[in-house]
């Protein structure tokens, strides 16, 4: 975990800058926003945010907790490392399951984008009205998603979590206003200038863990619906001719495990999975099955309060 | 697909990546940063200019490539080919209206550097969303159609450019297609934007004849263009200087963020440095309070640094146990930045309720937040033609130059020396908005130059509902005269009257107020500015204020009476006799003076300086206290 020391004159490199900015932004918010929560999806954009927290409030532990929305669904490799990040860190962890989502029995395979609706939209906002967090961060990327492209840095959210996009605050400089009435919040996305491959270099540089899955194994795996899926736990429900067969396998990016697609792939180490991804022809978001339903399918998401 | 396919840097790219990932990952990291804004309409091609420089540098994919072809075919503008402004406008509302309303930042990269561009809305009414995009960019790129030549709106976004302050401006003539590429016509712009640019202090720009449509000059130089000699777009954006690395030749300053205090053995201060270099043994100052220490360490995570330069986020450690807290600067302790309470600035409006003069905002600029007040507009701003306009208010998109007061000292840089402590945003205190971002010029060296705006309760409306007319009661004497017993006597009958009061007095104050000054000459006068202006403050609110300080100097008491309104300072001298207040020395005060053991005692080392004309003189050798008050009283209420 070394940043090399520039001379004098020396220029900063991006990922200098980059980290510098958003170390800038963590700290803002908790001088700032009377009680802070940092959510942690357990993928590599939250492992490097995690780490940004842990660098810009050294020797002080990151002064806020990390809020992992479950939804019952993810890979099991996650909840391993998300448990293990925590006890490192030592940052209090919370686990926020929608009661009404568990009772109803929402599932992937039964309820569509009932099931993301429900357990991570309405999670989300659940949860931060439970422990009354008035600024949450999330590590979402202008680079991932043309509504996000335009999203501010410290983005307002009325009292109902929603999001107008055509009422946002002007963001100059490096100032950012965080002021907001009782029972308003804000959304604070500290890594938005990095794009993935900066978020790849960055974890090979900082030798930051990421969980297993973003590299190839054999794992098992069946073809549904133009996705490779693999079959994670004994609660996978196989087509009648689903067999899963073992495959050399890799995730670009991770969710709930029924809904992720994965690449087929070899590369075992970081250098091998960037240089896979930069001469990749398919952009990140394709794996994920929420993106295609339209083409401003995110912008009303995020407007109704997904993050 | 009709686009001219171009040789770029990113196929050489894709060569090393498959050659050698572990050398293009040692490239890709040592690259710099440059953040640019492109300027422009809709129908200068500002947006499929960008969308040619993420096709040419390789960041867009295949899958949305094809979401590209088919959004061109539905609702694109240029028929069956690719319409490259589709990548970027990114809000539905702005597909929909083909126009670009809010400020899109896209992310590329080539060999030498990794891009941020700020696409950033051309038409007036967007005037905010500009200087929004302009406000982090260390380039603009002004795009102006070569069938059209200079227009207003070139005129208004390189006005914008150059008053956020940018320094390294491109002129990109583009659509060099549509007129044949002609070399006449080019230089004619060229000539035409010179001069223009002159007017506004622009003195130095980078023209270059390209087409975004066709790509020439964007990443390669065109054949169409023989007789331009200059570099491509691509290759200037690569090699033009950073910002930052000018920041870093400036003396050094850093913006308390947070102060870092995970147990009583840790105290450091968490912070963006805005400009300059720190090493530990430096000698530093931390502003408002001028207080000095040195460097003891630069912390970080991965151990302490040597170093640490402009555009770094660090933890500082001081050698001493000095107060420095959030909204704090530190600086170098030579070369400290200024402090002031009272300015010329710039500002642009960007809220659709108007500016209102003498309204409280909050401003905040570097970590600071504090109470502005702005006064009416000396003029505003015609964007598009400069000229001076008479104005009351600013209103949404309006730029104006206006004076502005803090209600505080804050230390501060001009804007065109920092744009960190120089920047500022006014927030709304009822709605939190953010209402207008400003530049400061300079500091207004004399208050009075400032006239704060009348209040819609007044001083009087507050003086009528206590049935009272206000008044400071200033008691001045030697020590020991007996200022405070005859100030408390005076104040409880006036109780008893149903008269509203607040007695200050020189030990109260001492414990809080003014708990940092001593009893040299400069911190007595302080003292008193701060116990007059306390005292003033309260006289506002309609109370009678008893004051009750040794207040030697004449200067200080006169200073006191001019702040008051005619008739409401009434100054009382407890005359006492040195040799009578020695004799007594109720706290032993005396004593210790004689004895050296206390310095610059009023009527000992330091001297007192008695009234000519007070209104009202109490001999103590003929008055006891009670009766010095009850005549105080009959002069007072007649």
């Amino acid at each position: 975990m070394t940043t090399p020391t520039p001379s004098p004159t020396s220029q900063l490199t991006h990922l200098q800058r980059l980290e510098s900015e958003s170390i800038h932004i963590m700290r803002e918010v908790v001088a700032e926003a009377e009680k802070p929560v940092m959510l942690y999806s357990v993928g590599k954009d939250s492992a490097v945010m995690l780490h940004l927290a842990r660098k810009a409030f050294y020797p002080s532990p990151p002064p806020f907790p990390l809020l992992h929305v479950d939804t019952t669904w993810k890979f099991k490799a996650m909840y391993e490392l998300r448990d293990r990040m925590a006890r490192e860190s030592g940052m209090e962890l919370l686990v926020y399951q929608n009661p009404e989502a568990a009772a109803r029995g929402i599932n992937p395979f039964d309820h569509g984008g009932l099931h993301t609706d429900m357990w991570k939209t309405e999670g989300l906002k659940q949860a931060l009205d439970k422990y009354g967090f008035d600024a949450a961060f999330g590590g979402a990327r202008r680079d991932e998603e043309k509504s996000r492209a335009k999203e501010r840095i410290f983005s307002f959210r009325s009292a109902n979590h929603r999001w107008d996009p055509k009422n946002q605050r002007p963001e100059l400089w490096n100032l950012y206003n965080a002021r907001k009435a009782k029972g308003e919040s804000i959304r604070v996305f500290p890594i938005s200038n990095w794009t993935e491959l900066d978020i790849w270099q960055y974890i090979h540089l900082e030798n930051i863990p990421i969980v297993p899955l973003y590299f190839a194994a054999k794992r098992p795996v069946v073809q549904r619906d133009g996705l490779t899926i693999m079959v994670d736990d004994e609660r996978f429900r196989l087509r009648p001719g689903e067999v899963p067969e073992m495959k050399s396998v890799r995730f670009r990016t991770l969710g709930c495990y029924p809904l992720t697609g994965a690449v087929e792939s070899e590369a075992t180490t970081l250098p091998q999975v960037i240089q896979e991804m930069l001469l990749t022809t398919t952009s990140e978001r394709q794996g994920r099955a929420i993106d295609h339903d339209q083409a401003a399918s995110m912008e009303k998401k995020k407007q109704e309060g997904y993050f | 697909m009709s686009v001219t396919t171009t040789q770029t840097s990113s196929y050489q790219t894709d060569a090393l990546i498959a050659a050698d990932i572990d050398a293009y990952l040692l490239q890709h990291q040592h690259k710099s940063l440059l953040r640019f804004i492109t300027c422009g309409s809709v129908d200068d091609g500002k947006s499929t200019l960008i969308g040619r420089l993420l096709y040419d540098s390789k960041m867009i994919f295949e899958d949305q490539l094809a979401a590209l072809e088919a959004d061109s075919k539905r609702v694109g503008t240029q028929g069956q080919n690719i319409d490259f402004a589709l990548l970027v406008d990114g809000l539905a509302a702005e597909r929909e209206q083909g126009i670009t309303i809010d400020v899109a930042y896209r992310f590329f990269a080539t060999e030498k550097r990794k891009f941020i561009v700020a696409d950033t809305p051309g038409h007036e009414q967007y005037t905010r969303n500009m200087v929004t995009g302009a406000s982090t960019a260390d380039l603009a790129v002004i795009l102006i159609d070569a069938r059209k030549g200079v227009l207003t709106q070139t005129r208004r976004h390189s006005y914008l450019a150059h008053l956020i302050g940018i320094r390294h401006i491109v002129l990109a003539v583009n659509k060099m297609d549509l007129i044949g590429y002609d070399q006449e016509k080019y230089n004619a712009i060229v000539a035409d934007y010179t001069k223009f640019a002159a007017s506004i202090g622009i003195n130095a720009f980078t023209p270059l004849p390209i087409s975004g449509f066709m790509g020439d000059n964007i990443t390669s130089r065109s054949a169409n263009t023989p007789w331009y000699g200059g570099p491509t777009l691509m290759e200037h954006l690569e090699t033009v200087e950073l910002d930052v690395t000018a920041d870093q030749q400036k003396p050094f300053r850093m913006p308390v963020q947070w102060v870092n205090r995970p147990n009583l053995d840790f105290r450091g201060f968490s912070g963006l440095i805005s400009s300059g270099t720190v090493r530990p043994g430096d000698p530093i100052r931390v502003l408002p309070s001028g207080k000095t220490s040195t460097i003891a360490r630069i912390v970080t995570i991965g151990g302490d640094l040597e170093q640490a330069v402009a555009g770094q986020s660090v933890t500082l450690c001081f050698a001493d146990e000095i107060d420095c807290s959030r909204g704090d600067v530190i600086c170098i302790a030579d070369a400290p930045a200024e402090v002031a309470d009272q300015f010329e600035t710039v500002i642009v409006w960007m809220a659709d309720d108007s500016l209102i003069p003498g309204r409280p905002y909050w401003l905040k600029l570097g970590t600071q937040t504090v109470t502005a007040t702005v006064q009416a507009p000396k003029y505003q701003v015609n964007i598009n033609t400069m000229e001076h306009m008479a104005a009351k208010t600013l209103e949404l998109n309006a730029i104006g130059v206006a004076n502005l007061a803090t209600d505080r000292p804050i230390p501060f840089e001009p804007y065109a020396t920092s744009h960190t402590l120089g920047g500022f945003i006014l927030i709304d205190k009822i709605t939190n908005a953010t209402v207008a971002a400003g530049m400061l010029h300079f500091a207004l060296r004399r208050s009075q130059n400032v006239h704060w705006q009348a209040l819609d309760v007044s001083r009087e409306t507050h003086a009528v509902l206590k049935n009272q007319k206000p008044a400071v009661l200033w008691f001045t004497g030697l020590s020991g005269a007996g200022k405070s017993t005859i100030a408390n006597l005076v104040e409880k009958k006036l109780v008893r009257m149903n008269r509203h009061t607040f007695l200050l007095d020189g030990d109260n104050v001492r414990h809080g107020l003014n708990k940092d000054l001593g009893f040299t000459d400069a911190d007595r006068i302080e003292n008193i500015r701060r116990v007059g202006e306390v005292a003033k403050l309260m006289t506002d609110a309609g109370l009678i204020v008893i004051t009750a300080f040794i207040s030697p100097f004449r200067a200080e008491r006169q200073m006191v009476r001019e702040m008051m309104a005619p008739g409401e300072f009434i100054e009382i001298h407890i005359d006492t006799p040195l040799a009578d207040a020695e004799a007594r020395d109720v706290k032993g005060l005396y004593k210790k003076a004689r004895s050296g053991a206390l310095k610059n005692f009023t009527g000992i080392d330091s001297p007192y300086e008695p009234p000519h004309t007070p209104e009202i003189r109490i001999d103590t050798a003929k008055l006891t206290p009670g009766q010095a008050a009850d005549l105080i009283i009959e002069r007072l209420i007649p």
